[in-house]
C-alpha cells in the first residue's frame, strides 16, 4: 500500500501536473484563435498556407502520409475489431446467453447399487421441485417426443408434406430460444395448462406448408398425424436452420404422442445471476434429480448441462482481449503519428526561424506567427486525417464486401469514434505545432537574422 | 527622429552581467543619414536591436518621433516597426520561396493590405529600385546587389520615416557597394532618416555624420576623429 502510495502518487501528480500544462496551451491556443480569428477567412493567408506547406512537398507528403496512416491503422484495426466481436457473437453465442439447458442422460457413476449405463429420464415433478430453486427466472421443460429423429416428424397441410423438429415445451421457452414472434403469438399458459393443439410455426415451415400471402393463423396442420391450429409465425436471426421448427404445448404432446409425465430436458434462464451463483443453482437442481432418480451428484453424465453464463463468459473476456488488444495497437499507432507530426513541426518550425524573424522585422506580431504555424499544422493534419479516416472506412467497406467469413462480421466503425479520433490527432498536431512556435515567435528577429 | 539618453544594456550571463552599452547619449535629426561605426562587440548590434524595438534596454530612454519607447507590448513593437522603421540586412533575408514582388509585399500584407493591392504598390517599389523585370524571380535567381535592392525595395514599401540598415554592403562587391549606397543617399534625399550599421570607412564616408562607438560607449568627437584618421591612414593603425 505505502509502495503503491510512494510510486504513484508522484506518478499521478505528474501526469496531473503535464495535462494542466496541455490544457493552459489549449487556453492560450484558444485565445489567440479568438484574436486572429479574421485570419481564419482571410484568403491570403490560407495563399501564405498552402505555400508554406507546398514549399517542402516531400516533407508535407511524409507528414501527411504519417498521419493518414495512424488513423487509417486505427479505425481498420477497430473496425476489423469488432467484425471479429460481432462474428464470434454470431457464430457462438446462440439463444439467451443466461440459459441452462439441463438434459436427461445416462449414468456414469455406479451408485445406489445401480450399474453404470442406466438411462435417466426426468418427469413434471422434477420441473415443479425445480422451478421452486430460489435465483430460477423462467424455466420450461420439453418432453422429447418418441421416434423423433432426423430432421424431425412429418407436418403435413393440405397434401404438402415435411419433416420438421418438433418442440414440446413451455410458455417460457421461447425466453431462453429468443426467436422472434412476427405473427400470432407464441404459446401461453393457458396453451399448456388446458393442453390446447396450438402449434407456433418457424418462417421455413410457413413457406413450405402455406402460399406467399395466405395467412397461416387460424389454420390447422397435422403433426404426426395429431391436427394443431397455428397461432403463431416466428423468425431468427440465426438463421433458416433454427426456422425449421414447431413449437407445441408440453402437455399436449405428453398427452398426444402417449408420452405420460416425461420429461428430457429442463431449461432454465438464471437472470443476471453470476457464474458462481448459476453454478449454485445447477448443483441444486441436479441435487434434487440425483435424489429422486438415484443416480450420483457428481455424475456429469447422468445430466448434460450446457451453460450459457459461463459459456458467454469466456467469449466476453475473450471480446474484451480482442477489443483491449485492438485499442492499445491503435492508440499505439496513434501517439506514434502524434509523435511523428511533433517532430516534424519542430524540424520545421526550427528551419524557418530566420523566417520568422524576418516577419517579426518587417512586423508580424507574435501572435499572427504563432497562429500561422498552427494553422498550417491544423490544416495538414486535419487533411491527412480525413483522408486515413476515409481510407479506413473503405477499406472496411471492402473487406465486409470481399471477405466472406463467418467470423467478421459488420466490420463497421461507429462514426463518431473515427471522427473523435482524427479531431484527437488535429488536436494533437495543434499541439505540436504551438510549442516550437511559441519558441520561435520569442527569438529575437536580429539574432535569428543573424543566423546564416 | 529619434534621440537617446542615458541607455544602458546588461546581458545577465549566468551569475555576472555584461555591461553591453553605456550611457549612450545621441541624437538623430529627421532627414539626417547616419552611420554607426565599431569593431565587433562594441556594442552596434546592440544598439541597432534598440533602435529596431527589436530588444529592450535596462535604463535611459529611447525616444522615436513622439513616442517614449519603453515595455512596449509585442504587437504594439510590431505595428511600429511595420509602420515607422524599415529594415536592411547584410544577409538580404528575402524569403527564398517568394518572387521579388512577394518579398516587397510582405510588409504590406501585414498591414492587412488587400493582395491586388499590395502587389500594384509592390511593382511600383521595385521599379525605383530598377527591378521591374525582375518581379517574378525568386531570390536564388539574382545576384547580391540584386537581392539587396529587393531589400531595400520591401524596407521602403511601408513608408518608414526611418531605415535602418546593418553592414547593408558587406556582401557585396565594392562596385555593387558603391551602386547600394547610392540607392541609399538617394532614399535619404527623399526625405527618410538613414542609419547604417558599418565597419567600412568608406560607406561611413558617403554618410553625413559618423558615430562610434567603442567599448559600448559612444566616442568623444575627438577620439572619433583620431580613429577616423587612422583608418584612413592605414600606415597608423600599428600605432593605435
Amino acid at each position: 500500500m505505502i509502495v503503491l502510495l510512494v510510486l504513484g502518487l508522484p506518478l499521478a501528480l505528474g501526469l496531473l501536473l503535464l495535462l494542466l500544462y496541455i490544457a493552459i496551451a489549449f487556453a492560450r491556443m484558444g485565445f489567440i484563435g479568438v484574436m486572429q480569428w479574421r485570419d481564419l477567412f482571410s484568403l491570403d493567408r490560407w495563399q501564405e498556407v498552402f505555400s508554406t506547406i507546398g514549399r517542402n512537398k516531400l516533407r508535407t507528403a511524409l507528414t501527411a502520409i504519417s498521419i493518414a496512416w495512424g488513423i487509417f491503422v486505427l479505425v481498420f484495426l477497430l473496425g476489423l475489431g469488432r467484425g471479429l466481436s460481432n462474428g464470434v457473437e454470431k457464430s457462438f453465442a446462440r439463444d439467451a446467453t443466461n440459459g441452462v439447458w439441463m438434459s436427461a442422460g445416462k449414468t456414469s457413476e455406479p451408485y445406489g447399487g445401480f450399474d453404470i449405463g442406466r438411462r435417466i429420464m426426468f418427469d413434471n415433478r422434477d420441473y415443479d421441485r425445480a422451478k421452486k430453486v430460489d435465483g430460477v427466472e423462467h424455466m420450461a421443460a420439453q418432453h422429447w417426443i418418441r421416434g423423433q429423429r432426423w430432421g424431425g416428424f412429418m407436418t403435413r397441410r393440405n397434401g404438402k408434406a415435411n419433416a420438421f423438429a418438433i418442440n414440446a415445451v413451455h410458455a417460457d421457452a421461447n425466453f431462453l430460444a429468443k426467436h422472434d414472434i412476427v405473427q400470432g403469438r407464441f404459446l401461453s399458459a393457458g396453451d399448456i395448462l388446458e393442453k390446447r393443439k396450438s402449434a407456433v410455426i418457424g418462417n421455413m415451415v410457413r413457406e413450405f406448408l402455406f402460399a406467399p400471402g395466405e395467412d397461416p393463423v387460424g389454420e390447422w396442420i397435422l403433426v404426426a398425424g395429431v391436427p394443431f391450429e397455428v397461432v403463431g409465425v416466428f423468425s431468427d436471426p440465426q438463421g433458416s436452420e433454427q426456422e425449421r421448427q414447431v413449437y407445441v404445448p408440453v402437455t399436449t404432446a405428453q398427452l398426444a404422442f402417449s408420452g405420460g409425465d416425461k420429461i428430457g430436458t429442463i431449461q432454465l434462464t438464471v437472470g443476471d445471476a453470476s457464474a458462481s451463483q448459476t453454478e449454485a443453482i445447477i448443483d441444486q437442481i441436479r441435487g434434487q434429480l440425483s435424489e429422486r432418480h438415484g443416480f450420483s451428484p457428481t455424475d456429469k453424465m447422468a445430466v448434460r448441462v450446457q451453460n450459457n453464463v459461463e459459456v458467454s463468459a469466456r467469449f466476453r473476456s475473450l471480446f474484451w482481449m480482442i477489443s483491449t488488444f485492438v485499442v492499445v495497437i491503435g492508440l499505439g499507432t496513434l501517439a506514434a503519428g502524434v509523435v511523428g507530426v511533433s517532430n516534424i513541426m519542430m524540424i520545421a518550425v526550427k528551419e524557418r526561424t530566420k523566417e520568422i524573424g524576418v516577419r517579426k522585422a518587417l512586423g508580424a506580431t507574435p501572435r499572427s506567427i504563432i497562429f500561422m504555424i498552427i494553422q498550417e499544422a491544423v490544416f495538414l493534419t486535419g487533411v491527412a486525417g480525413t483522408l486515413g479516416l476515409a481510407g479506413g472506412v473503405l477499406a472496411l467497406q471492402l473487406v465486409e464486401r470481399w471477405v466472406e467469413s463467418d467470423f467478421i462480421v459488420n466490420p463497421r466503425i461507429d462514426i463518431g469514434t473515427g471522427v473523435s479520433a482524427t479531431i484527437f490527432l488535429v488536436l494533437a498536431g495543434a499541439l505540436a505545432g504551438y510549442f516550437p512556435a511559441r519558441a520561435a515567435a520569442k527569438v529575437n528577429p536580429i539574432h535569428a537574422l543573424r543566423d546564416q | 527622429m529619434l534621440r537617446l539618453t542615458k541607455v544602458n544594456k546588461y546581458y545577465r550571463v549566468g551569475t555576472h552581467s555584461l555591461h553591453v552599452l553605456r550611457d549612450i547619449d545621441f541624437e538623430v535629426e529627421d532627414g539626417e543619414f547616419v552611420a554607426i561605426m565599431g569593431s565587433s562587440g562594441s556594442g552596434k548590434s546592440t544598439l541597432l536591436n534598440i533602435l529596431g524595438i527589436l530588444d529592450d534596454y535596462d535604463s535611459g530612454e529611447y525616444r522615436l518621433g513622439d513616442t517614449i519607447i519603453r515595455d512596449l507590448s509585442e504587437s504594439r513593437a510590431a505595428h511600429f516597426r511595420n509602420r515607422l522603421i524599415g529594415f536592411v540586412f547584410q544577409s538580404f533575408n528575402l524569403l527564398p520561396f517568394k518572387t521579388a514582388l512577394e518579398n516587397v509585399a510582405l510588409p504590406l500584407y501585414y498591414q492587412g493590405v488587400a493582395r491586388r493591392k499590395r502587389n500594384q504598390i509592390a511593382m511600383g517599389f521595385l521599379e525605383r529600385v530598377g527591378l521591374r523585370d525582375w518581379a517574378d524571380h525568386t531570390p536564388s535567381e539574382m545576384s547580391g546587389g540584386q537581392k539587396q535592392r529587393v531589400a531595400i525595395a520591401r524596407a521602403l514599401i511601408g513608408k518608414p520615416r526611418l531605415i535602418l540598415a546593418d553592414e547593408p554592403t558587406g556582401a557585396l562587391d565594392s562596385e555593387t557597394s558603391a551602386q547600394i549606397m547610392e540607392l541609399m543617399s538617394e532614399i535619404n534625399r527623399s526625405g527618410i532618416t538613414v542609419l547604417i550599421v558599418t565597419h567600412d570607412p568608406e560607406v561611413a564616408a558617403r554618410c553625413q555624420r559618423t558615430i562610434r562607438l567603442k567599448d559600448g560607449k559612444v566616442m568623444s568627437p575627438e577620439a572619433a576623429a583620431a580613429a577616423a584618421a587612422a583608418a584612413s591612414h592605414p600606415g597608423m593603425r600599428a600605432a593605435t
